[in-house]
């Protein structure tokens, strides 16, 4: 409410020069004439947050390395299907004992084997690593970006054009939430192989690699379009929009050009979240014994054959551990560090 | 009927200004449906929010809207706009109604009608330089000015009393005073014959506010632009319009030229309104002004009093008033194009009464104790 102090203060103003104010206020400004953007400033910010700085480094060393996996085989001159304690070629550099536990301390590790062998195939822990990151990190990548885009689009399409179109796409979004996800992923993910390979054949590696997609595309969505879905309603009713639609901008350009550029950071912020927690999935999966099989290289898998070695050498499952925690430890830091670059305000 | 009642109305048309009308407003009614119910959610009711209001702006003109807080006069402004569909009425812009014009049969007459907001803050995409937001309304329309848009963007600038040079800045990097002027700045963009502001100022320091009236007057009189300013009391508005509507719960309550409005008030709501602004000065001799106190809230829209909307919180209604809904008409002893829904209205004085009106019996119980 404009309060009468104000208006009589309003009223005796009237005799100030418009321009000359208008000038003062802007002379304050004068300086520097090149804006900084949100984006700009956002980067501002999280250069200045070293936690962050030091966890966006390791995260990209992780994927560095995943991508990088034949090429740091090929410097340790091993790789991830040979198996080193059975082939007879190299019977005369032998890495396991007579009960098929690796020679040498801690699980093997030698010059040859930088991170040990495996019991009793004595496969290369070091090429079985990166080269399972590398599988989880691409698989992880490729969910959440199609997890991503699907929650993104019907998230814009609810919030933007509410009414029965929200209600029921909010419907459909509530009927996947309801599933009880770890269990559906488990009791899936045979249904979905299954429906396109015959069960008495082998099911080719990229195919399980596709109905992973696929299972954790359908269940992951929705948290996504939830989240875009308010933020879209929110912003629709802001008076950018209903300027735009003033001048007539069409419903296309009104998403593109004013609302688009509004929902990145926390599109940003739920990746980063996203992307981890889908890694952990993947290797829960294949820890379950529904993922990835032999002999396919899988971070979750060596968790997998990690329990089945575990009492006779418990150091098998140090490495694919040690690196998994370091990894989800700086990537959930990383996201927080991003949200405050964004959001200041809710800094610590 | 009341005897002081001469004409009947011109359904908005006695426009007393020589000028050609440019935009007419008929019976524009909007109700917002509430759904409820369940498991089938059903219309249950509606908020009244406009209901029956007729207007007319003259070319160059500017129509001053008046009413308390939830009364319905952003509503207007929007329907005027077409951001929002009547649910009955008609909009004439220039002679062509545009009630239920699509998004594209509107696309000719877009470029005439702008808006300028009450929030600086939300009214300006942060993610876009002023540049592009002022550039905008024209990419949409397809308009060429000469030397480009950029150029025409900069005297936009110049023209509202920002430094050209900044371009290329960010919203957030100003105050709500100067957000507010590129807010002006974008409405001017497509050289428009009618600008709705919804409270532009209201939302400024006070400081401020005075500095982006006299702009919006610059404006309005330098390029004939019409105006319907929105605001919520009668000070803001007494410099800048020609003519003041008062709005009470969705329906305009009375209207008139400003010297009709300000010193001869026939509507006991026009009186309330106008005893709450202290620097009116409604005539050299009366020292003392009448004083009304309007306490208590504006009824919900959603069953709004029967009758006279105004009833209960007015001190001259009578059983009448309950019953028959008064209608706009022109009162004897106004001047044309003053009319006045009363059945029975005040003198046309501001003069002070003997007693004060105090409309609240808690607030009226509370002086008692004071005094
Ligand atoms: N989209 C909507 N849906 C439902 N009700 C609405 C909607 N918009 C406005 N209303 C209701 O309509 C009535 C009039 O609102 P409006 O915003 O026009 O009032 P106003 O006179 O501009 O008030 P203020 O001075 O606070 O801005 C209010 O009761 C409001 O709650
Ligand atoms: S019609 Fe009756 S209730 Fe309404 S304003 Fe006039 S006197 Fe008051
Ligand atoms: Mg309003």
């Amino acid at each position: 409410m404009t309060s009468p102090t104000k208006a009589e203060d309003s009223g005796s103003a009237v005799a100030l020069d418009p321009e000359l104010a208008a000038t003062s206020e802007v002379a304050k400004g004068a300086k520097k004439l090149e804006g900084r953007s949100p984006g700009q400033l956002m980067w501002q910010r999280f250069k200045r947050d070293r936690t962050g700085m030091f966890c966006a480094g390791v995260v990209i060393f992780y994927f560095v390395v995943a991508l990088c996996a034949p090429l740091l085989t090929a410097i340790s001159g091993t790789n991830p299907y040979t198996l080193y304690g059975q082939d007879p070629t190299y019977a005369d550099q032998p890495v396991l004992d007579d009960f098929g536990l690796p020679l040498g301390y801690f699980g093997g590790v030698s010059a040859d084997h930088w991170f040990g062998v495996e019991p009793q195939y004595g496969r290369d822990l070091f090429a079985m690593l990166v080269y399972g990151m590398r599988t989880s990190l691409l698989m992880a990548l490729g969910v959440t970006t199609l997890l991503m885009l699907t929650g993104i689009i019907i998230g814009m399409v609810g919030g933007y054009f509410g009414g029965r179109t929200d209600y029921w796409l909010g419907r459909v979004t509530d009927f996947f939430l309801s599933f009880p996800q770890q269990l559906f992923f488990i009791a899936f993910m045979p249904v979905v192989t299954a429906f396109f390979v015959d069960p008495r054949e082998e099911t080719p590696t990229y195919f399980r690699a596709l109905a992973i997609l696929i299972v954790l595309w359908l269940l992951g969505w929705m948290g996504m379009a939830r989240i875009v879905r308010s933020t879209v309603l929110s912003l629709r009713e802001r008076e950018f929009v209903e300027a735009a639609k003033v001048a007539g901008a069409s419903p296309g350009r009104i998403v593109r050009k004013e609302i688009l550029p509004n929902i990145v950071s926390p599109i940003l912020i739920q990746f980063t979240y996203q992307l981890p927690s889908t890694i952990l999935t993947i290797a829960f999966l294949s820890f379950a014994g529904v993922g990835f099989v032999e002999p396919t290289p899988d971070w979750g898998r060596l968790f997998a054959a990690g329990a089945k070695y575990a009492e006779q050498d418990p150091a098998f499952m140090f490495f694919p551990g040690v690196a998994l925690v370091i990894f989800i430890l700086c990537f959930n830091l990383l996201g927080d560090s991003v949200r405050d670059a964004f959001d200041p305000k809710s800094g610590r | 009927m009341s005897e002081n009642l001469t004409l009947p109305a011109q359904q908005g048309s006695t426009d007393p200004t020589p000028t050609e009308t440019l935009l007419e407003v008929k019976g524009l009614t909007k109700h917002f449906p509430i759904y409820g119910g369940f498991p089938i959610k059903r219309k249950v009711g509606a908020v009244q929010a406009v209901d029956g209001v007729d207007l007319t702006v003259g070319v160059g003109e500017s129509l001053g809207l008046v009413g308390e807080s939830g009364c319905g006069k952003s509503t207007t402004g929007r329907l005027i706009t077409r951001l929002l569909a009547p649910t009955a009425g008609q909009i004439t812009y220039a002679g062509q109604d545009i009630t239920h014009a699509s998004r594209r049969q509107l696309a000719p007459v877009r470029s005439e009608i702008q808006m300028i907001f009450q929030d600086p803050y939300s009214s300006l995409n942060p993610r876009q330089t002023v540049g592009t937001i002022i550039k905008s309304p024209m990419e949409v329309n397809g308009i060429n000015p000469e030397g480009g848009r950029e150029k025409r963007v900069r005297e936009l600038l110049e023209l509202v009393g920002l430094n050209p040079e900044h371009y290329n800045r960010f919203p957030h990097e100003f105050s709500g005073g100067q957000r507010q002027r590129i807010g002006v700045a974008r409405a001017l963009a497509l050289n428009p014959k009618l600008i709705v502001a919804d409270e532009p100022v209201s939302a400024l320091d006070v400081s401020i506010q005075a500095q982006v009236v006299n702009l919006l007057q610059k404006v309005q009189q330098e390029l004939g632009i019409a105006f319907v300013f929105i605001a919520h009391d009668l000070a803001i508005v007494r410099h800048f319009s020609q003519r003041v509507a008062v709005m009470y719960l969705g329906k305009v309550v009375e209207v008139g030229d400003r010297d009709s409005i300000y010193n001869r008030p026939r509507h006991p709501y026009t009186h309330a309104l106008l005893s709450a602004v202290p620097e009116v000065e409604i005539s050299d001799e009366s020292e003392s002004r009448e004083r009304i106190r309007l306490a208590g809230d504006v009824p919900s829209p959603i069953h709004p009093p029967s009758g006279c909307r105004f009833r209960t919180r007015c001190w001259k209604a009578q059983d009448k008033c309950a019953t028959e809904e008064p209608p706009l008409v022109q009162l004897s002893g106004n001047r044309a194009g003053h009319l006045t829904a009363c059945h029975f209205p005040e003198d046309p004085t501001t003069e002070a009464r003997d007693e004060d009106v105090v409309l609240d019996p808690a607030l009226k119980a509370l002086e008692e104790d004071q005094d």
